[in-house]
């Protein structure tokens, strides 16, 4: 196989991982926003926490595109 | 991904050397990287310095961004370490302003990002962990070390425990900076990438057919702007955090 294509290849399975990602995401607001409702007095305290929740979920997703760019680019 | 021209979204990141500086055969010169990095620092120190230059009681519109940005970082030391964190004011908030101005500044057309490499946000996670070991060394002295030891675990599973938690400490620095290189180096190459989808669209639909990626550019750029301040807080709190574990064992 060349390897340009093996190239396509992997760098195609390697963002199969942002699945996980989209649910984890979905999680946390879910959560974010059902506990907001429940208590819209703590937003002040549950909405930096979603926030920082949601970026430790996405540097997930970040290190797949990572390492798919790195496999696409070099 | 290779354009016609050989261009590849990549070449962004490229560090090109402003002033070839030679020190007995290591390469210092001023790069692109270190121009913006001081183009940030004049930026923040400009900022500050000229906001609170006549300090009223009620702030005007530059004093009170100042006030705020203060204010946020104070906030956030008080909310996750408590009051022994006030020492701690000036690093802090250095770092979160720095990094801030970094991602920012790349947001700039032609601009560099100098958050979106390795080197710079593994230089800033290494100085962090080494800052928050040492200050718990020097405030717990060799009791420092129990923090590798969990409460209510049976002495039994204390050799599999202990090393674990060494590796997820030493796992901090990692996961810091390659949280925020990889998310600024891949939302700078989305966006180069559909800046090269408007080219090639446009061109094959006589400019009628650039529009979706630009819209999507635009959007992308939105993102960006938000994901600049979100890992910067991200960073800073995790420091906060991080902190507070030196602090208060436990």
């Amino acid at each position: 196989m060349e390897t340009e294509a093996a190239k396509m290849i992997g760098a195609g399975l390697a963002v199969i991982g942002l699945s996980g990602v989209g649910a984890g995401i979905g999680s946390i607001f879910a959560s974010l926003i059902s506990s907001i409702a429940r208590n819209p007095a703590a937003r002040p305290q549950v909405f930096p926490l979603g926030m920082l929740g949601f970026a430790l979920v996405e540097a997930v997703a970040l290190y797949a595109l990572l390492i798919s760019f790195l496999i696409l680019f070099t | 991904m290779a354009e016609a021209g050989g261009h590849s979204p990549l070449e962004q990141f490229h560090i090109k050397r402003l002033v070839p500086i030679d020190l007995g055969g290591v390469d210092v010169s001023f790069t692109n990287s270190a121009a913006v990095m001081v183009v940030a620092v004049v930026v923040i120190t400009v900022f500050l310095t000229m906001s609170m230059r006549r300090g009223t009681l009620v702030p005007g519109r530059w004093q009170s961004m100042a006030e705020l940005s203060y204010e946020f970082i104070a906030n956030m030391l008080r909310d996750n370490v408590g009051s022994e964190g006030r020492r701690f004011f000036p690093f802090i908030f250095t770092l979160f302003m720095f990094i801030l101005f970094g991602n920012l500044l790349g947001l700039v057309p032609y601009s560099f990002t100098f958050t979106s490499h390795l080197a710079v946000t593994a230089a800033l996670a290494v100085v962090v962990i080494i800052g928050v070991t040492l200050v718990g060394i020097a405030m717990h002295g060799l009791h420092f070390f129990s923090f590798f030891v969990p409460k209510g675990v049976p002495a039994v599973m204390l050799p599999l425990m202990v090393p674990i938690e060494i590796i997820s400490y030493l796992s901090r620095p990692v996961s810091l900076s390659i949280r925020l290189f990889a998310n600024m180096m891949a939302g700078h190459t989305m966006m180069k990438v559909f800046a090269g989808f408007v080219v090639t669209l446009g061109a094959a639909t006589f400019g009628v057919g650039g529009i979706a990626p630009l819209a999507m550019n635009v959007a992308l750029t939105a993102f960006e702007l938000l994901v600049a301040f979100l890992q910067a807080y991200v960073f800073t709190v995790l420091t906060c955090l991080y902190l507070n574990d030196s602090i208060h064992l436990h």
